[in-house]
């Protein structure tokens, strides 16, 4: 098997003085979910950052699509075909659902109305609310207004930081059909979840960190029906 | 009925008509000192001065036009000069951008250190200006006066009240509404306006979408100066320009942006207005128009509310109510 298409290769590094990542890899391929779960405080958020550029490294490589990419700042790793949603302030609030799709295709010089359509496709809701302040939507649509803006470069690779916080759980499942549907067009996803039962039941791939470091790492299904993995980390 | 008429006359004249035109200019400089709370995050207390630099630009130009002899016919060749005052208000305020701001957002400094640099900021465009065109009132109005003069406006409609319309009035109407007109385009319709709307509203998802800070933090420069330079350049040529009175403007102006909403043009514009009509209202002597509309009754004194050294009183009390009441203003402020 080559290569992962996207890998964050035995990242260590922190803020300042202390590490907060031990050694921690995580890595997807085109067309799969990975998901990165574990207790709080664990690390999970600042792994993804790392692979986004935004946690200095000491050890450790980037690779996407087999090339080096350590030394670029977040803004060109967006140019280089990466999506990030962050998890809070994710949304533009006083500009419009279209305004905001808008934003996120700011870097493109092509017509991207196609690329809003096929947005507006997956999340119908959007296409009716376009004229709408996103501040005024519920949170599962900012959440979808939010990773419709990160799509608006037609990334390769789209990293979600915990898409379901604070949506009720028919939202949440909803959520995460879109979120298979997004993978479906052949787009790497990688995202970070509180909900870990359900995100692993979707995810080709999971990854269960502990205090910085990779604990468990295997496909979705194997680590739901490891014992240790669900006495520990799934609530039995 | 007659006595109604008249009463509203006078009115018109002495509260409506320059209330309007003082709203407007007020409005304007409300806009400028809005959008750079909105994007830069600080209240730049040099607005005021910025104003008078431009303005001091635009009389300077008037000058050499009207040297050599080139007029703009019925309105004031000051309208002519208008793009060269802008120039220079825009050199100046990039060049204190990069000299003194730039250094402060490399290092993210807190708001207030902003404020603080902008007040040295304004005592240096200040001297500039004093230094190069003197602290005396000029006047540079040239072209038609009257649109409507009292007299006309008498004879015209045998009323014993006047209403005049200076010209200059209804130009800093016309203008203020073309340049409104202008920006709200600019800010909902083009690339740079939405890019300008939501790095004010999400810097960092701003940064992340590929917004370029230095471009956004530049059009915005750009965009205060050219409003400054319009609305000192409009007060000035319905009053007189004077640079202390542009210093003094500061009040009113931050009353009129704070009152609407800190960051919301909406409200800029609005809290312009209202502070206008507010000082205009305040400060007017009734007695003749009661005297019109209660006819018998001799009131014995002038039925003035506030005497006009007070009016800046009057923008003070409105902007302590408002921030007591609703700190936010009438718009929800902070973003544009």
């Amino acid at each position: 098997m080559s290569a992962p298409y996207l890998i964050g290769e035995g990242m260590t590094g922190g803020y300042g003085a202390a590490d907060i990542l031990h050694s921690c890899t995580l890595s997807v391929e085109k067309g799969e979910i990975a998901v990165i779960v574990g207790p709080n405080g664990a690390g999970k958020s600042t792994a993804m950052k790392a692979v986004f550029g935004m946690l200095p490294l000491r050890e450790g490589e980037v690779r996407l699509g087999n090339e080096v990419i350590n030394s670029l700042t977040p803004q060109e790793r967006v140019r280089a075909g990466m999506g990030f949603v962050p998890q809070t302030g994710n949304v533009f609030t006083s500009l419009t659902v279209r305004e905001n799709l808008e934003m996120g295709a700011f870097i493109r010089e092509d017509d991207f109305s196609e690329t809003m359509d096929l947005v507006f496709e997956l999340f119908p809701i959007l296409a009716e609310k376009a004229a709408q302040p996103a501040g005024e939507l519920s949170g599962g649509q900012r959440q979808q207004v939010a990773v419709g803006r990160a799509l608006m470069t037609k990334p390769s690779v789209l990293m979600l930081d915990e898409p379901t916080a604070g949506v009720s759980p028919i939202v949440m499942d909803e959520l995460f059909d879109k979120i298979l549907e997004v993978a479906a067009t052949g787009i790497a996803i990688l995202m970070v979840e509180q909900n870990a039962k359900q995100a692993l039941n979707i995810a080709d791939k999971g990854f269960v960190m502990v205090q910085g470091r990779n604990r468990f790492t295997d496909t979705g299904e194997a680590l739901l029906a490891d014992p240790e993995v669900r006495r520990s980390f799934l609530g039995g | 009925m007659t006595d109604t008429l008249n009463a509203l006359v006078l009115f018109a004249n002495f509260v409506f008509v320059p209330g309007l035109a003082y709203g407007s200019q007020l409005a304007l400089g409300a806009l400028g000192v809005t959008l750079i709370y909105a994007v830069l995050r600080f209240s730049n207390f040099a607005h005021g001065d910025l104003m008078a630099f431009g303005a001091m630009g635009t009389i300077l130009f008037t000058w050499v036009l009207q040297g050599a002899g080139i007029t703009a016919g019925p309105l004031p060749t000051a309208l002519l000069a208008l793009p060269v005052g802008i120039l220079g208000a825009v050199i100046l305020s990039l060049i204190f951008d990069r000299t003194v701001y730039r250094f402060y957002r490399a290092q993210r400094a807190p708001p207030v250190v902003f404020v603080i640099a902008s007040v040295g900021v304004m005592f240096m465009i200040n001297g500039i200006v004093r230094l190069v065109i003197g602290v005396g009132d000029i006047r540079f109005a040239d072209g038609g006066r009257f649109i409507i003069r009292a007299r006309e406006f008498r004879e015209m409609t045998g009323l014993a009240e006047g209403l005049a319309l200076r010209s200059t009035q209804l130009i800093t109407v016309v203008v203020a509404l073309v340049v409104m007109v202008a920006l709200f385009y600019f800010l909902n319709r083009s690339r740079m306006g939405k890019a300008m709307r939501a790095y004010s509203d999400n810097e960092d998802l701003a940064l992340l979408s590929g917004i370029n800070p230095d471009r956004v933090v530049l059009y915005t420069w750009i965009i205060a100066a050219a409003l400054a330079t319009i609305a000192g350049t409009l007060y000035g040529l319905d009053k007189s320009f004077k640079p202390f009175t542009y210093f003094q403007l500061l009040l009113p102006i931050f009353a009129a942006a704070i009152v609407g909403g800190i960051g919301n043009p909406f409200g800029a514009i609005a809290g312009g207005y209202l502070i206008a009509f507010s000082e205009v209202t305040v400060t007017y002597l009734y007695r003749k128009f009661f005297t019109y509309l209660i006819p018998g009754w001799e009131p014995e004194g002038l039925l003035q509310l506030l005497s006009t050294e007070y009016k800046f009183a009057v923008s003070f009390v409105i902007l302590v109510v408002v921030l007591l009441i609703r700190p936010t203003g009438l718009f929800r402020g902070k973003t544009i």
